[in-house]
């Protein structure tokens, strides 16, 4: 069969944040550029994000700098992290948000003009730069509205189910269009993966539509090794009430501005549970605390500003003890503030107006007056397709991954604000070095039998039909077994447990079925979507079993410490020639001495 | 809880119909979530636009019993549950199938207007100073969620088809954004008048009452567009001025 082919030199899929700069610093190279778009462009996951981008600009306080937002990230990713990207990360934040400016975005502002900067968990100084609380959707259309004009394609509703290779070389990509449902072949010299996390593979979480995994698992089957896939992390803040809005994000934005957690005794009980990691650096005292998110720069920061991890998890404790709020949160109280500044629910409103309208039209809770109520929520994957530090390429001769997709930068922990500027870092390098990739490279073929193979996969729930599996019942299934079994606690038993029920819903997959036709029908894009979902959630449920420590966004009660020799390694998965998965704990290399001795000054 | 109706607009091969499908309702749903649960139960191939579910991306755009709203954002408790809710695609724009519509023309429109050009850098190291009373107006633009529901609810569009003639209100405000941005040099004023058609919105303000996001599209982008469109082309001075080549 001879399906519809577009040939480029470089193939991005995914358009959020790290996508589409990908795209524009490849295009810029001289090289064709196509991107793929799951949904319509300026929708993906990115308009999400909300607190910030960091970089250390030093706008608000100008002790800050690289070598201390590269400690930050280090210490907050509890070391785990690949040492390179979190130093390239550092040092090329500041031009990555300054080059946006250039391109139009308008970020809020300091007194003397510049870009403002606010506090958020694990920075040590005022680092993110923002606009109100939806900092995410100005990066995203700053992207969108520069790229436009740069000479790439655009796909709008466009998924790719599969990769193509030739030997070892990626050399496309298979995919359909969703309004029609016809199969479509990209070919392209180099490709870059930046299709983002994986939140929907659980009931609660923050994610949208998009964030099924897809990217990882397309890499995962193509030969790439996945890394560090134990640590997700749960966002301490989503929404618990009502129902329908579960999980969805509030940004750490409230607390930076002053918001403070309780529970339903009243009592802060951030100060109970202070890590020693932090300990030099967090207030023992509410007014400190209170100053520090203030702008005094001689305050050390409130409890609540700890990492997410740590937060995420004593707001648990607090509900598990039965001091939660009644819908089974904690409260979160931004409205406290009009004890201490005049006009309280106007500079509410004006720091972080998506959270005042969330709230107002989606809970009927007026936050300048009442406190929120919040729980821990899936939000975002450190873990996923292992890359080179400088280059993003990937296990995989042509393939690169970058954005919430690949791995490396944050570690066991992500710093709020650092995944916008992983965005712009990396998604940059993805595009420099796929172009260069591309250029040093001739033209391969697609395979025909590896397309007719995939056509024909593709094709097989419709055989099935109405007496197939509904593939929304299955996808409900797996969102409750890994939120129930491989969640914000683990342990070995829920792990062998959701490995085995992982097993059940795979093999229940292969009996999806889907009635209607091709075009624009959900019920079939679920049914191939779901192997997908599966394959990154055996990956996460086995990593998390192999990893027997906790760290990060990795928690295991039955070994609660972290270990020295899991400190050491990386837990790799890799698809072997069988198709099954191999799991192996891959020594990580020495931090370079210079980069030891930051951290040891700044300790 | 309740059972609710739902009239739901199906497409087939001679147009489409209105179906009517029953759901058990709880507290604090939103129109999204039961067409999600329709979908999942009863309707599999049921196609519906949405990705973020929180009114943040504008991809859920739809009319819930006749109003232009974002299904992810308008809750059922405000809603008379006792008659059917009928959901329907956006009329101003093709039907793809169901509730899902082809808006692939606002991304068309949007290319064609003239890209951000910055002035030349304030400092030495390449960077601005722009200070936060002049950009609270640009910043009101830049909340656009471009979920459309602006140019659909536009008579000019939705009512008299000047598709090709009227660029819309989410595109009087992106250019708004461009030409109100401190740092931006480029002129689009006669781009507005000609191929933007800033002439036929007539400031019935309909734009303005279904902006999710609250943008105060006729009177803080249009009209001072218009007002500056005047100033280029119909002030006697400018006139005069404008044969001696000047902006």
């Amino acid at each position: 069969m001879a399906y519809e082919t577009f040939k480029y030199d470089v193939l991005v899929i995914g358009s959020g944040g790290a996508g589409l700069r990908a795209a524009i610093e490849a295009s810029a190279a001289g090289v064709t550029v196509g991107v793929v778009c799951r949904s319509l462009l300026g929708k993906a996951h990115t308009v999400m994000a909300e607190g910030g981008v960091a970089a250390a600009l030093g706008n608000v306080d100008d002790r800050d700098g690289w070598k201390v937002h590269f400690t930050d990230t280090m210490r907050g990713g509890q070391y785990m992290n690949n040492w390179r990207m979190a130093e390239i990360h550092a040092k090329e934040a500041p031009d990555r948000v300054r080059e946006l400016e250039a391109w139009g975005a308008v970020f809020d502002r300091t007194d003397d003009g510049r870009i403002l900067q606010r506090n958020f968990g694990g920075h040590k100084y005022p680092r993110l730069a923002h606009v109100g609380d939806r900092t995410g959707l100005e990066l995203i259309r700053t992207l969108q509205d520069h790229g436009i004009h740069q000479g790439i394609d655009v796909y709008q509703e466009y998924t790719i189910v599969s990769l193509l290779k030739k030997g070892d070389q990626v050399v496309g990509a298979f995919g359909y269009d969703r309004e029609k449902g016809l199969f479509k072949i990209f070919q392209a010299k180099a490709v870059i993966i930046a299709t983002g996390g994986m939140g929907r593979i659980y009931k609660i979480s923050s994610n949208s539509w998009d964030c099924t995994g897809g990217g990882i698992s397309i890499a995962y089957h193509a030969g790439a090794e996945l890394i560090d896939m134990e640590f997700v992390q749960f966002h301490p803040t989503g929404m618990v009430w009502p129902p329908s809005v579960r999980g969805l994000l509030i940004t750490e934005g409230v607390r930076g501005e002053g918001g403070v957690l309780r529970n339903k005794e009243g009592r802060r009980f951030m100060f109970d549970d202070i890590p020693d990691l932090y300990k030099a650096q967090t207030s023992t005292d509410e007014e400190e605390g209170w100053r520090y998110t203030q702008g005094d720069k001689n305050a050390k920061r409130p409890p609540e500003l700890l990492t997410r991890d740590h937060v995420a998890r004593c707001i648990r404790r607090e509900i598990k003890a039965g001091r939660g709020s009644p819908h089974g949160g904690v409260f979160l109280d931004i409205a406290w503030i009009k004890e201490k500044i005049p006009n309280a629910p106007e500079h509410i409103k004006r720091k972080l107006p998506s959270m005042y309208h969330q709230f107002k039209e989606l809970a009927g809770v007026d936050i300048t007056k009442e406190p929120m109520e919040v729980g821990p929520t899936t939000h975002y994957i450190m873990g996923g397709v292992k890359v080179e530090a400088d280059t993003q390429m990937t296990s995989v001769p042509g393939l690169f991954a970058t954005g919430e997709c690949a791995a490396g930068l944050h570690g066991a922990n992500r710093l709020g604000g650092n995944s916008l500027s992983d965005l712009l870092v990396f998604g940059k390098r993805a595009g420099e070095y796929a172009a260069k990739y591309a250029k040093e490279r001739g033209e391969d073929a697609v395979d025909e039998n590896q397309v007719n193979e995939i056509a024909a996969w593709a094709l097989a729930p419709f055989e099935r039909g109405s007496g197939g599996e509904n593939p929304f019942a299955l996808q409900d299934d797996l969102q409750e077994m890994m939120q129930d079994l491989v969640g914000i606690v683990r342990n070995e038993n829920d792990l062998i447990t959701s490995i085995e029920k992982l097993k059940e819903l795979e093999s229940r997959s292969a009996h999806v079925g889907c009635t209607g036709n091709r075009g624009y029908n959900p019920g079939w894009h679920t049914a191939m979507e779901l192997n997908h979902m599966l394959t990154v959630a055996k990956a996460i449920a086995i990593s998390a079993k192999e990893r027997k420590e906790s760290r990060g966004g990795h928690f295991r009660e039955d070994f609660p410490d972290k270990s020295n020799e899991f400190a050491k390694v990386n837990v790799t998965l890799k698809k072997d020639g069988e198709g099954k998965v191999e799991v192996r704990q891959v020594p990580k290399s020495e931090v370079r001495e210079d980069l030891k001795q930051i951290i040891e000054e700044m300790k | 809880m309740a059972k609710v109706t739902f009239s739901i607009w199906r497409t087939n091969e001679s147009g489409g119909q209105f179906q009517n499908y029953e759901a058990e309702i709880s507290e604090g749903m939103v129109v999204l979530d039961a067409v999600h649960q329709i979908q999942a139960e009863q309707a599999n191939d049921l196609a519906v636009r949405w990705n973020c579910k929180a009114g943040k991306c504008g991809s859920c755009s739809a009319e819930i019993n006749g109003h232009p709203k974002l299904m992810c954002m308008t809750r059922l408790d405000d809603m008379n549950l006792d008659k059917a809710i009928t959901i329907q695609p956006m009329k101003a724009f093709p039907v793809i199938r169901d509730l899902v519509t082809d808006v692939s023309r606002n991304y068309r429109i949007k290319k064609k207007i003239k890209k951000f050009k910055p002035r030349n850098p304030d400092a030495s190291d390449g960077t601005w100073r722009m200070y936060q009373g002049d950009i609270d107006r640009v910043q009101e633009f830049r909340k656009c969620i471009e979920c459309f529901l602006c140019q659909d609810v536009c008579h000019v569009i939705r009512e008299h088809h000047l598709h090709e003639e009227f660029a819309g209100p989410r595109h009087m405000v992106y250019t708004a954004a461009l030409e109100m941005h401190p740092l931006d040099v480029e002129d689009r004023r006669k781009e507005l008048k000609t191929e933007g058609g800033i002439g036929f919105c007539n400031i019935t303000k309909c734009c303005t009452n279904v902006c999710p996001e609250n943008i105060t599209i006729t009177d803080n982008a249009i009209i001072p567009l218009k007002e500056r469109v005047a100033d280029r082309f119909y002030d006697p001075l400018m006139k005069l001025l404008s044969i001696f080549g000047k902006k």
